[in-house]
């Protein structure tokens, strides 16, 4: 059976042909305009937060030790006691949640294995993930503001309580990663579990695990809604983080909104800078770290 | 560790009897440290329904299934009906998924198929960026400059489409508003944008490169290999991704409280002003004094908790599914 060779025609393979090439760069197109669509907000949010709040914030308007009322204008007093409110209240929550987030991470990497229990608290702490910050107010509201008051340290337990599983969550993807060999070498030397984990492990870990708190503490330090039922936000310094009322930058920015006026609406702005300045240092902090002091990465 | 259960590491080689040698108490005490912080999760979780479920038996006693979903919500009178809120939940989150979803996939696919490892890094920054602004700033911002931009554009929408049959219920009306329910779907989109972007971008580069490599040697353009090779692998962990962007998008308070425009009515103008379940409990509780008011908007925050919690736990499930498939295939 002689098989005639039928000639090929001219036709390029290397290049899809005709509307099959047309779709393919449309929707790379399209792809590209979702991402220059994401960028308009943002944008648009840093450049009217920075062009208004630079110009109400001062070294008095950071430090000044009480907020005036929403109709004086701009000048008089300033943002200082809910610069320090936030400090504190952010802190003492990382305080809270960090060690008790590396401990849980450590427990669902190191001890649980493949149990039930570990599968089952890793499934509910990425679940807890969800529960809204409104949810955690009200919730150390009624747990402890009921029976000990408004407090900076209820602000805090509500923000340790949104961190917790953020901070098992990443603290648990940097433990994974660490090599069994590690482990196995110093179990080798006669090493107890504990102590591998501590000396050992943790250390291996330590630059994800610092900068995924970091992260955390950075999105906790904006947050509003579990503070306006725990500090009862005042327009005076409170000292003291564990007991009486407190007040901090999201609170002040959620009330001044509200407000009509010029003056609050400007002292708003400049705690909004303020309140994303602080958020973003210790976003670049944790990128720092991640870069520098990651030694297993995925 | 998997590899080390036959031999337990804790107890030394050549004791015959693993309970001859007791473990150093620092050793034991350490675990127990990690469980309890490890079980402190699931404490925390059933404590919230607990406590929040205590101090809202009042309105779910008093209110009675048919009070809590009425329509009503007037303290003076002490009625508390959540449907105006669950409504208006309900219709910004969608609004948001709507927007954001497109805009989320797209930049997922471009990170993962289209640029370079290297240039994608900027762009997750920038994402990133987006999930670090606080709610209350996108609040302060909507409210002070985007809202009253946005009534001029309304209005014109509005008096273009009036009259016109489904178009005109939808954004037409006389009384449209810049603070409503679609400007809280708006600032809604971008603040999910973030969360649904990073997951559906973690699950798409999970796709076996050999599944991409077949699809190219096949002739694909990159866009068939997404369609054919990329899209059926991540479908499930994406819907997964969109789920958890819902329960975000329902238990935004601050941003939503401020841009919703705080008027508890149901309507199919979505120009108009609205309620949210998380805005009512943020900006009445201050006001609420009274033990059925204050049990109603603590009801509600229960309420929302299980909310939440149901579309989490689908999410997370469905991600986790679809991960394990993964893994088999």
């Amino acid at each position: 059976m002689a098989v005639e060779a039928v000639p090929p025609e001219a036709v390029d393979l290397r290049e899809p042909a005709g509307w099959r090439r047309t779709k393919n760069q449309l929707m790379t197109v399209l792809m590209w305009a979702a991402f220059v669509i994401v960028l308009i907000p943002l944008g648009f949010v840093l450049v009217t937060v920075i062009s208004k709040g630079a110009g109400a914030i001062s070294w008095q308007f950071l430090t000044s030790s009480s907020i005036p009322p929403n109709v004086l204008p701009l000048g008089t007093g300033g943002m200082g006691p809910a610069v320090i409110g936030t400090l504190e209240i952010t802190g003492l929550a990382a305080v809270i949640a960090v060690p008790l987030g590396v401990l849980g991470a450590i427990y669902i990497n190191e001890y649980g294995g493949k149990g039930w229990l570990a599968k089952f608290i890793a499934f509910m702490s990425d679940v807890m993930t969800g529960v809204p910050s409104i949810v955690m107010g009200l919730f150390i509201y009624t747990i402890w503001v009921l029976h000990f008051g408004f407090s900076g340290l209820a602000g805090s337990f509500a923000l340790a309580c949104l961190m917790l599983p953020v901070i098992i969550r990443s603290s648990y993807e940097m433990l994974r990663l660490v090599p069994d060999s590690l482990r196995e070498g110093s179990y080798a030397l006669g090493a107890t579990k504990a102590r591998v984990t501590v000396t050992v492990v943790l250390p291996a870990a330590i630059g994800g695990i610092v900068s995924g708190s970091l992260l955390a503490i950075a999105r906790a330090a904006g947050e509003t809604a579990p503070l306006i039922f725990t500090i009862l936000t005042v327009e005076s310094t409170n000292s003291n983080v564990f007991s009486g009322p407190d007040t901090a930058l999201s609170t002040q920015i959620f009330a001044n909104a509200q407000s009509p006026y010029v003056g609050a609406q400007a002292r708003a702005w400049g705690a909004a800078l303020t309140l994303i300045a602080i958020a973003f240092i210790l976003m670049i902090v944790a990128r720092f770290i991640t870069a520098r002091f990651t030694r297993y990465s995925r | 560790m998997s590899t080390l259960k036959e031999a337990d590491p804790a107890s030394p080689a050549g004791s015959a009897d693993p309970f001859k040698h007791r473990r150093p108490l620092g050793d034991r005490g350490f675990q127990i440290m990690a469980l309890a912080a490890g079980l402190l999760v699931l404490v925390i979780l059933v404590l919230i329904v607990i406590t929040t479920a205590q101090q809202s038996s009042n309105w779910f006693s008093t209110a009675g299934f048919k009070g809590i979903f009425s329509t009503t919500w007037d303290p003076g009178a002490n009625k508390f009906g959540a449907m105006a809120f669950l409504y208006g939940t309900v219709i910004s989150s969608v609004i948001g998924l709507i927007i954001a979803v497109p805009i989320s996939i797209g930049v997922a696919l471009l990170l993962t198929e289209v640029v370079p490892r290297r240039w994608g890094r900027p762009i997750v920054y920038v994402i990133d960026l987006l999930a670090v602004v606080p709610s209350v700033v996108w609040g302060l911002w909507g409210i002070i400059l985007l809202a009253p931009w946005l009534q001029h554009i309304y209005a014109s929408i509005a008096s273009g489409l009036n009259g016109v049959p489904v178009l005109g219920t939808l954004f037409g009306g006389p009384n449209v508003e810049g603070a409503s329910f679609f400007t809280a779907g708006l600032i809604l989109a971008v603040m999910i944008t973030p969360i649904v972007t990073s997951l559906s971008r973690e699950v798409i580069a999970t796709v076996p490169v050999i599944d991409r490599e077949g699809a190219y040697a096949l002739g694909a353009t990159r866009w068939e290999m997404i369609r054919g090779a990329v899209w059926p692998h991540s479908q499930g962990g994406v819907v997964g991704a969109i789920l958890i962007g819902l329960g975000r998008a329902m238990g935004e308070t601050i941003a939503v409280a401020l841009v919703i425009g705080d008027s508890a009515q149901i309507t199919g103008h979505l120009f108009y002003t609205g309620y949210s379940i998380p805005a009512a409990i943020a900006l009445q509780f201050g006001e609420a004094t009274g033990g059925e008011f204050r049990s109603a908007l603590i009801g509600l925050g229960l309420f929302l908790f299980v909310l939440t919690i149901l579309v989490n736990l689908v999410a997370r499930g469905i991600v986790e599914r679809s991960a394990r498939r993964m893994r088999g295939a």
